[in-house]
Formats: structure tokens, sequence, C-alpha cells
């Protein structure tokens, strides 16, 4: 078979098509590769068909056409609920369960898989200073009772507790302030260098998208416009790069002034 | 004679009725509950179904309690002058605020919180129960309190129809042209509704605190 072919990517999607009930088309012909340990970031604006995408890679939605493989495996091979057990997913809002600890939000996954119990105490308290928040202070606490950016810890601390080879985020760090934000980002980065997940990263942040990944896809209307390197994505000549490259120059201009 | 010498001699008549009208209202809002909470789940985000039950309910419910006896009473299997009958009628009663808080308190739980249940791979029934269930609670005990305060009311009136219940008194006091006779059945029913409304009310409280 031609599965040598995927040996070192963790994930390929192959010539994927998304088509709506009523004939829109989200995703079109996407070829994408994520090899073991990077961060593939998907850049794009709304509607481009990201997170559409990530959807896709962990069968909330079904491929219309086309393929996807995880770990050399194709999607539709999978036992879903299984594939997803083994994909952290962390979206913008962190979408915790409010009615939940935050130890037993962490524990999701681990106790879906029936670890024995002390094994998933310990496996929490790993992941709570693993992000930063304290085990005794924050393990008992109620989402609501925790700032956005706390919120967001805990959703990445939910997402790696059954330690998934793989990481989808969509938008994770979107809707918090400027200083949690930055604060985030680069705990995250030197969290991701040091874990070796294969990771997915979705956002419409230039910045974001230059700092986090080890290459960035460009997608407008649901089409993969082009893969870069971080450091040469500013410079292509690409109209849609170029639009995001001059978002980014604006945004620099304005913190000088 | 004052109204409460009426209600302290015929005492044991009192709570013999009222015995009767909690028996009615348990059995209607078991059956409301038994038939209201899966046909509830089962119309959560479907769109026409949802109109057409709930459609359903509303009218069943627009219809005067007197005369949905009265519709009852020809009907083969269920139907007939006594309790069953009542107690049919009661639960169709019940079921419109119970069908549709049950579809909407799970409709309105955060997307963001399904969508993650279901991404970090949860089956479609531990989402259910340990998720959409939990979380809709509060507006799911808003509609049974509804239901149950509703049912205590029109219990009254299945005393027409042979029932028994709190309203036999009312009817009969009626008849009788005796206020104290009418309040001995309207009081503790009365009662009733209010102590049904504030328990529910209190754990309704507890569990949206929680």
């Amino acid at each position: 078979m031609t599965d040598a072919l995927h040996d070192g990517y963790a994930l390929e999607c192959r010539e994927v098509t998304y088509r709506l009930p009523s004939g829109a088309t989200l995703v079109s012909g996407l070829n994408l590769r994520v090899a073991q340990g990077e961060t593939l970031v998907l850049l794009g604006r709304s509607g481009s068909g990201k997170t559409t995408t990530l959807k896709l890679i962990n069968r909330l939605l079904e491929p219309s056409e086309g393929e996807i493989f995880i770990s050399g495996r194709a999607g539709s091979e999978w036992n879903p609920i299984q594939l997803r057990r083994g994909i952290g997913y962390v979206i913008q809002d962190a979408g915790l369960f409010p009615h939940w600890s935050v130890e037993k939000n962490v524990a999701l996954v681990p106790h879906l898989d029936r670890w024995p119990e002390d094994r998933i105490r310990e496996r929490v308290k790993e992941m709570l200073e693993l992000v930063g928040l304290p085990p005794a202070e924050f393990a008992t606490r109620r989402p609501s009772e925790l700032s956005g950016g706390q919120r967001q810890r805990v959703g990445v601390a939910r997402a790696l507790a059954a330690d998934p080879p793989i990481l989808l985020m969509d938008e994770p760090f979107g809707a918090l302030d400027p200083v949690s934000r930055t604060e985030l980002q680069r705990e995250f980065r030197a969290l991701a260098s040091r874990l070796g997940k294969s990771i997915v990263f979705v956002t419409h942040d230039v910045r974001e998208a230059i700092f986090l990944g080890t290459r960035i896809a460009l997608l407008a209307a649901g089409r993969l416009v082009g893969e870069y390197a971080p450091n040469e994505f500013l410079h292509s000549t690409e109209p849609e790069a170029r639009a995001f490259a001059a978002s980014y120059h604006l945004e620099r201009e304005e913190e000088v002034r | 004679m004052k109204w409460y010498d009426f209600l302290l001699r015929n005492r044991g008549e009192v709570i013999q009725r009222t015995g009767e009208h909690i028996e009615l209202v348990a059995a209607a809002m078991a059956i409301a509950l038994i038939i209201g909470l899966p046909l509830g789940v089962a119309l959560v985000r479907r769109r026409t179904l949802q109109r057409w039950v709930l459609g359903i309910a509303n009218v069943v419910q627009t219809i005067p309690s007197l005369a949905l006896f009265g519709f009852l009473i020809p009907v083969p299997w269920i139907g007939g002058v006594g309790a069953s009958t009542a107690i049919v009628a009661l639960a169709l009663y019940a079921l419109l605020p119970i069908l549709r808080n049950t579809a909407t308190g799970i409709e309105e739980v955060d997307a963001a919180v399904i969508e993650s249940a279901r991404g970090m791979g949860m089956t479609p029934r531990q989402v259910l129960w340990q998720v959409e269930l939990p979380l809709a609670a509060p507006v799911l005990l808003a509609g049974i309190r509804v239901a149950t305060v509703l049912c205590i009311g029109v219990t009254t009136i299945a005393a027409a129809i042979g029932a028994g219940g709190l309203g036999v008194f009312i009817f009969r006091g009626v008849s009788m042209v005796n206020n104290s006779v009418i309040l001995a059945g309207a009081i503790p029913a009365a009662l009733l509704a209010v102590l049904a409304d504030s328990a529910l009310g209190i754990l309704q409280w507890r569990m949206a605190k929680k």
C-alpha cells in the first residue's frame, strides 16, 4: 500500500472537500500534511474554512470528498469516539463544563477511558502544574471562578490530559485580553516544543501565526492559497498573503506611535 | 358557624380528599414526566417536529379543563366517569410545560460546551446525561414546577366527573350555597399549590446555584 508515504506524518488531508446539504462549499480540494511534532497554523479570514477543517479532522464533520489520514490510518476507518479521545481539542471559549470542577474537567478524557482513579488524580495535578495553575489553589474551583486566561489554561490542560499525539486548537487565545494572550502564546510555544505534539492551530491573527507556527497554511474561501515558513510569510507576493502582511505592518506602526 | 368549625369537624374527610387530590396530581405528573421528558429530549433541535408537537400540546392546553374532561369521558379504554379519565386529562395539561422546558432547556446549553464535549470524545449518550441534562436541570425543573401547580389547580375541577379530590367540597358548597363547605376545599387546595410551588422553587434555586 501507499502507507509508507504517510510515515512521519501525524496527519494528512488529501483532496478534502466539505459541502453543506444546501450545496455551499466550505472547504474544497484541501491538501495538508502535518509532520510529527510540528505546529501547522491555519491562517485565514472568517469563513475561510479553518474551523471546518479542524472539525473534519476530528470527525465532528464528515468530508464530502477526499480522505483524512490520522497516524497513517484513514479517518473513515477510525471509530470517531476513539479518534476524538486521541486528539486534544481546544476551542475559543474553552468549552469547560460549568457544572464540573477544574479537576473534573481536566480528568474528562482519562475518565472516559477508564483510567484508575489514583492515576487520574496524579495526572490532573501534573497537567495543572504544566499550565501554571497550582492544583492546591485551582483544582476544586468552578470554571466560573476563573479568569478568561485561566479558563483557557484549563482548556489546554484538559486537551493534554490523556497525552494525545495530536492537538487541534481553534483560536484558543482569541477572546483574551492582549496581556494574557501574549503570556499564553509564549508559554504555549515553549510547551509545544517541549511536548513534541503535532498541532493544528487555527487563527486569523498573523502575529500569532508567525509566532507559533512552524508552518503557515493560508486559507481563503475554503481553498489552500499557499504554505509558508513563518519567516517568509511577510515577503510573499500572493495577494491574500499580502493583505495579511499589510495588517501585520499596520499593527506594528500603531504600536510604534 | 364559622368556616373553620366546619373544616375542623370534618377534618377526616378533608384529609381524605386532600389525599385523593395529591394522588391524582402525582399519578398525572408521573405519566406526564414519563412521556414528556423523553419526548422533550427527542424534540431537541428538530425544528419541524418540535413545532408540531408543541403546537398540539398548546391546543390541548387551551381547551377549558371541564371541556377536556367532557371530551375524554366518551373515549373508550380511558374514558368513563372517575379518576382515570381525570388523570389522563391532567397529564395532558402537564405535558406542555414539561415538553417545552425540556427541549428549550437543552437547546439553551452553551454550544461551545457541547462542541467540546463531543470533540473530546464523549458519546451522544454521555453528552446527554453528563452535560446536557445536568445543565438544563434548572429550566427543566421550572417546567415541572409550572406543571405541578397547574395540575393541583385543575384537579379541583376533576371532582365534577367523579374523580374525588378537594373539588368535591367546592362543588358541594356551591350547590348548598354554603361558603364554609366551599372553603373547606378551596383553602387546602390553595395551600397545596403554594407548598408545591415553594418546595420546587427552593429545589430549582439550589440547582441553579450549583
